[in-house]
């Protein structure tokens, strides 16, 4: 018998009888005020992350504007920004390598952890979060959700290829404790709270 | 040193990242208590000696733990800091002890129907393009995930932390067939560059100090052996892992949750290494253990709440990733691990063992844990849940192990799926006395405890004669060399009379003669 006749066969035969009715799991009571935009800054920022909310009618920006002018590379899946590093062009992903800032937009955020979730199609090459140093996220305020059990009641994980929530930058305590920002992927991860369609195409 | 106070501790918040505001942070593994180490240096206790199928001395390896101060205080320090910081997560939701239910008993419905739930992750996961494996076991793993790799004539592999290749000794088998395999999570590349096992389903380097570190990384890597910054090691780490990662011709990942609606593959860490491992090389392996399935997403709805929460106290791991399907010109393999599990779940005492999600949370809270340290089980699991898994595995190898616990019950009290884990050590002492895997000094020790225990006036006499019962009987039971959790703690101090004799002397005179 091959090994998954065997296992499925013994899976038969020894899985516990009775009837184990699988549980409705219940709508729970949110855990977060209803300032979304609030909760969700604050909760990100716990987990490492930084928020930004811009001035209207000034440079959306202004937060990371800094670490954009020091930047060599950029690479935008957004259209409010133009990088100079076309990921549409990318051949490998190793190609991203040299990538001193991404900026993406989130498919959602989710207030009770700070996260945001991004799939394949927000990335174009999904490695691009991973290798750049920093990475820069626009979040409409519309599409912040309330917690965890709301984001995995939408579609997007059942469709998509790939899907991540991101909770703050890359992190390590591994040694004694100590926290460290960067381990292997991004040192930062910035939310930018801007509303999608809105903002003029800005150069970096 | 940096930020030493006078007795050479630095606070770690001192020491960690801080947040955009300029307050500490406490996300991922963070200590919230200073365990940094002083010096002078003091030599890494090793873990317990492995002699083939000889039952493991794990009361050997715990007095030697016990006899190096400085690590095992940090060790202590730093799992009870995260157990705290476990108990502060859980009591911020009200919801809770029914979150734990209901993961509870959606283990129960997916192991007690699992041949259905993986027929269905099987065909979802085809129908996504990916390539389905069966492994009957750890062997059978290791040649299918060898195979893949020869066939795509690759070199290196680079991969994220998983027991299950842990518990496939994957490292060990590819480390003779021409194949790098890489670690990519900072804790378990320190103990692959040391040769060591992970320490902690978790934290794997766990019972390490910075200085531990620094001497694995100067002896690897070439860093400096005087500089035992933390920061410097992990960025050193970071610089030296990038291009192995980018040249990689492979990458694997374990898996949390596997979703039998989807066929998708749930992946929770911290430092972004399974996503570079999932998405950089062009050829991608996933090993699933086959108790990890979960009929569907919205049930992630439920363990994602549970799982970072129990683990370190954070309220979701920095990545919760979501792999279903290849990227265009890619190849994704999904690996699904028998390797006993199908056996154990005909264990009547036993099969719920398979709910575990590794969140760690009872090693956190075990005092015998904290103080003797992963390694000392000589076995991939350490910890409550290593005493209940391991012996499924390997009777006579592990049959020490269920001995070392205090049946205080606070492992079963965290565990965010409820296993039963005390009741099931005490389980599993009686299955292993009846089968006669355990070793005749304990054996004996049992007998003699149960033949004074079992007759009122033996037991009157023996402690009679010594004035205590805490005088004869536990330092028998509990100072026994092969008791472990005796070792390093002391007794209370004994009443100077019992209470049988207070009794006969206070009450009985007033009373009359009972």
């Amino acid at each position: 018998m091959s090994a998954r006749e065997d296992t499925l066969a013994r899976i038969a035969q020894n899985r516990p009888k009775g009837d184990h009715a699988l549980p409705v799991v219940p709508n729970f009571a949110p855990l977060v005020g209803d300032d979304l935009e609030a909760e969700f800054g604050e909760r990100l920022k716990r987990m490492g992350g930084r928020i930004a909310v811009p001035v209207p009618g000034e440079d959306p920006f202004a937060a990371v504007r800094e670490r954009l002018d020091g930047a060599a590379v950029i690479a935008s899946a957004v259209p409010e920004i133009s990088g100079n590093r076309d990921l549409a062009q990318v051949a490998r992903p190793q190609d991203l390598a040299d990538v001193d800032v991404a900026i993406v937009r989130a498919v959602f955020g989710v207030a009770e952890t700070g996260s945001v979730l991004f799939t394949q199609r927000e990335l174009q090459v999904n490695a691009v979060a991973y290798l750049a140093q920093h990475l820069v996220v626009l979040l409409d305020p519309a599409d912040i959700l309330v917690n965890i059990q709301a984001a995995y009641r939408r579609a997007d994980f059942a469709q998509a290829a790939y899907a991540v929530l991101h909770t703050g930058p890359s992190a390590t305590a591994d040694i004694e404790g100590v926290l460290i920002h960067g381990a292997q992927g991004v040192r930062s991860l910035t939310v930018i709270l801007c509303p999608r369609g809105t903002t003029e195409n800005a150069t970096a | 040193m940096t930020n030493a106070d006078q007795s050479g501790l630095r606070e770690p918040a001192a020491e960690s990242d801080r947040g955009q505001d300029g307050r500490p942070l406490q996300h991922a593994e963070a200590a919230t208590q200073p365990v940094a180490v002083k010096a002078p240096r003091e030599a890494q206790p090793r873990g317990a000696k492995i002699r083939g199928d000889r039952p493991i001395d794990q009361a050997e390896a715990a007095e030697r733990f016990l006899a190096a101060p400085l690590h095992q205080k940090a060790h202590d320090a730093r799992l009870w800091d995260l157990r705290s910081k476990r108990d502060t997560a859980a009591f911020g939701i009200p919801e809770w002890e029914e979150l734990r239910e209901l993961a509870s008993q959606i283990k129960t419905h997916t192991l007690a129907n699992l041949d259905r739930y993986l027929l269905e992750f099987e065909a979802n996961a085809k129908a996504n393009g990916v390539h389905v494996h069966w492994a009957a076991d750890g062997a059978d793993h290791n040649r299918i995930v060898h195979g893949i790799l020869k066939d795509h004539g690759a070199k290196t592999l680079i991969k994220s932390k998983s027991m299950l290749t842990e518990e496939c000794g994957f490292r060990h088998y590819m480390a003779g067939t021409g194949i790098e395999v890489i670690e990519t999570d900072l804790g378990e590349r320190i103990q692959q560059l040391d040769n060591e096992e992970p320490s902690h389903v978790v934290v794997p380097a766990v019972h390490k100090t910075r200085l531990d570190v620094a001497e694995v990384f100067a002896k690897t890597m070439g860093t400096d052996p005087e500089n035992d910054d933390v920061h410097y090691l992990a960025e050193s780490q970071r610089m030296h892992t990038r291009p192995l990662i980018l040249n990689a011709d492979a990458g694997m990942t374990g898996c949390n949750f596997a979703i039998a609606e989807t066929g998708t593959v749930v992946t929770c860490t911290n430092e972004g290494n399974a996503d570079l491992s999932g998405n950089v090389p062009k050829l991608q392996i996933h090993s699933i253990g086959i108790e990890k399935l979960i009929p569907k997403i919205e049930h992630l709805g439920v363990f994602i709440r549970l799982l970072s929460r129990s683990a370190l106290g954070s309220p979701i791991t920095q990545y919760t990733s979501h792999f279903r399907a290849p990227r265009d010109g890619t190849e994704m393999h999904m690996v699904l691990v028998d390797n006993g599990r199908s056996e154990r779940l005909g264990m009547e005492e036993f099969w719920t063992s398979l709910k575990c999600i590794r969140c760690g949370a009872c090693m956190n809270t075990c005092p015998v844990y904290r103080r003797s340290g992963g390694l000392s089980y000589g076995a991939t699991y350490s910890g409550p849940i290593g005493l209940i898994i391991d012996p499924t595995f390997n009777k006579r190898k592990y049959s020490t192990l269920p001995f070392s616990s205090t049946m205080n019950g606070s492992c079963t009290n965290v565990c965010p799926v409820k296993i039963n884990i005390h009741e099931q050590i005490f389980a599993w002492r009686k299955v292993l006395a009846e089968e006669h895997q355990i070793p005749l000094l304990k054996q004996g020790m049992m007998k003699a405890a149960g033949q004074v225990l079992s007759r009122p006036a033996t037991y009157r006499a023996a402690i009679g004669a010594a004035d205590s019962a805490l005088k004869v009987l536990p330092r028998f039971a509990v100072y026994n060399p092969l008791n472990t959790w005796g070792k390093g703690r002391e007794m209370p101090d004994s009443p100077r009379q019992t209470f049988h004799s207070w009794y006969k002397q206070n009450r009985m005179k007033k009373d009359g003669a009972r």
